[in-house]
């Protein structure tokens, strides 16, 4: 009897832990969507209200967008950019684990910290960002604290005005977006030039002898063998932009979300429902349609990838 | 491959230019950060800035916060990954699926009913929130794991024959053994304990009980304009991370990059 239940007494600590913490708080997301639970406690189920009430939510579509922008901004950038860097350390390179040291500073260090440090650097008076632009020549910059869209903002010189979506994410929201590429390059480099040394050093050997041209040699063996590890990024950032907090809160800090509402994403948004309001019940209707849209992603990436990603 | 074709050569010095860019798009914050720091009077902007608010107690509350998160991991995860990887029982697979399935959720999704379960606990703004949901850590069990499976069961049964329970031999044998994992578990719990900020930010209120994190994003809500003090704080800040990073980078490197490859 002792013996059959021992295995249970191992894993009793991090079951409780993983009951309590995570499995209940993920199904109570669910169920406290249905609800109107608040300030004073839970009142009873409302059906799809909290759900209804997003739909007509302006501030939440907006957020949705932003969420949206900041997603197609960050992920190609932070997969082409740490791929083009990888290629160039992979191989025996002279001074190659300096480079991997400084490329992955930003990565260890705390966002909050690295958040601090980037509103200086933006900072439109005294910044240093703004003062090398002026001893260049060139026009300051608000910055994070600029609302217009940067397609407006570069078109408008030509005399088209774009509105709406057109008009793009603002300035603001993408100075956040190039902090976070900043932040996440070193890693996903250091996952490409894993992956890349996983490739079998024979394919390019072989490839040299068939006179391989560079691209012909990145197009057929490099970019095929290498694209679990593409996968993988892809799914990881994607994830990690659709989660984006810190940056926001600190950078664009509460109330309000940037100029104008224009870096107020989905995490913020709920972050602010659920513990400035404390609309608990609305805060996870916005929860589990932050969930869906994640998991529904991964079903897509991954169909897609199915067909593409070779697995040697 | 040392060739003194003027192609290669011309091929290797452009590729130093790139990464010589990168490099220094990737340290020029850090560069001002500090030279920020040490403007209009130099070093006391740290006295300053430490003596303003009580940064020492924002310290001493993420290192006890940190430690004590990591060695909760340590030990609830290499028991419930010896389990999963030694020990046949009922419910074994379908345990290991439930913990995996937490981690396809990302953590905001469910911030906010974890609040409701603190405070019926009780425990809104104590250590125990702080420490306690964060003493398992399923990422760490998974590697524990995988690692614990590649043991060979032969060195069981001798030990076993020796009069070997279980526990010791998991203690004598096959943590011996899993040094890089524990090591790779030790530092990404460092990490990320250290810097959480959503968390401590939500389920502390008192200023007695922020870690670090929490304490800089209020110090820079206060003090917005003193850039000086802001980089002096985000320089000691950082400062112990990017220690442990210079002194075990090909480590943290290793086990970031191993994290990658899932099989």
């Amino acid at each position: 009897m002792r013996a059959k239940l021992a295995p249970y007494f191992y894993i009793l600590p991090a079951l409780i832990i993983v009951l309590v913490f995570r499995t209940l708080p993920i199904l109570s997301s669910f169920t406290a969507s249905f609800t109107d639970y608040d300030i004073g406690g839970f009142h009873g189920f409302v059906g799809f209200a909290n759900y209804a009430r997003m739909l007509s939510d302006a501030r939440f579509w907006q957020s949705v967008l932003n969420t949206v922008f900041f997603v197609l901004g960050v992920v190609p950038a932070g997969l082409l950019i740490p791929l083009f860097l990888a290629m160039l350390l992979r191989r025996k390179l002279a001074g190659k684990s300096f480079y991997r040291t400084i490329y992955f500073l930003p990565v260890v260090t705390s966002a909050v910290a690295i958040s601090v440090v980037w509103t200086w650097l933006y900072n439109p008076e005294a910044g240093p960002i703004n003062q090398i632009i002026t001893a260049l020549g060139g026009e300051p910059l608000l910055w994070l604290r600029e609302p217009r869209g940067i397609f407006e903002m570069m078109l408008s010189p030509l005399g088209i005005h774009p509105k709406g979506v057109l008009a793009g994410p603002s300035l603001a929201l993408v100075s956040l977006m190039m902090v976070s590429v900043w932040k996440s390059t070193g890693y996903n480099t250091v996952l490409f030039l894993a992956g890349l040394e996983n490739i079998d050093e024979t394919y390019y050997e072989a490839a040299r002898l068939d006179g391989a041209a560079a691209w012909g040699t990145f197009r057929h063996i490099t970019w095929p063998l290498l694209s679990p590890t593409t996968y993988y990024v892809l799914i990881m950032s994607t994830i990690v932009s659709f989660k984006t907090f810190a940056l926001v809160y600190v950078m664009t800090p509460p109330p309000g979300g940037g100029p104008l509402g224009t870096t107020n994403v989905m995490v913020f948004y709920l972050f602010q429902k659920a513990f400035d309001r404390f609309d608990i019940g609305y805060a996870s209707a916005i929860s589990v349609f932050l969930f869906l849209i994640l998991l529904s992603l991964t079903i897509v990436q991954r169909r897609i990838a199915g067909r593409r990603v070779y697995y040697s | 491959m040392m060739s003194m074709d003027p192609r290669t050569t011309a091929i290797g010095i452009s590729k130093h230019l790139f990464l010589i860019l990168g490099g220094i798009v990737m340290l020029l914050p850090f560069l001002w950060m500090v030279n920020t720091s040490l403007q209009q009077g130099g070093l006391s902007n740290y006295v300053e800035a430490w003596t303003k608010v009580p940064f020492g107690r924002y310290f001493l509350n993420t290192l006890l916060v940190t430690l004590l998160t990591v060695a909760g991991v340590l030990v609830t995860a290499s028991l419930a990954a010896y389990s999963f990887a030694t020990m046949k029982y009922r419910g074994r697979n379908f345990l290991f699926l439930l913990f995996l399935s937490t981690m396809m959720v990302p953590q905001p999704v469910y911030l906010a009913p974890s609040y409701v379960i603190l405070a019926k606990l009780g425990w809104i703004n104590t250590y125990m929130a702080l420490i306690i949901p964060w003493t398992t850590n399923v990422f760490s069990i998974f590697l524990f794991r995988q690692h614990f499976k590649t043991i060979p069961t032969t060195l069981y049964e001798a030990a076993v024959l020796d009069g070997c329970g279980r526990l010791k031999y998991l203690w004598k044998v096959v943590l011996p053994l899993s040094k890089p994992v524990i090591v790779t578990v030790i530092l990404f719990n460092i990490i990320g304990s250290w810097n959480s900020f959503m968390w401590p930010l939500v389920v502390t209120h008192s200023e007695n009980l922020r870690v670090l994190q929490v304490g800089l994003s209020y110090f820079n809500q206060e003090q917005s304009s003193n850039f000086e003090l802001l980089m002096a704080a985000s320089t000691f800040s950082t400062i112990p991370l990017v220690i442990l990073f210079l002194f075990v980078q090909k480590r943290i490197v290793a086990s970031y990059s191993r994290s990658g490859i899932k099989d």
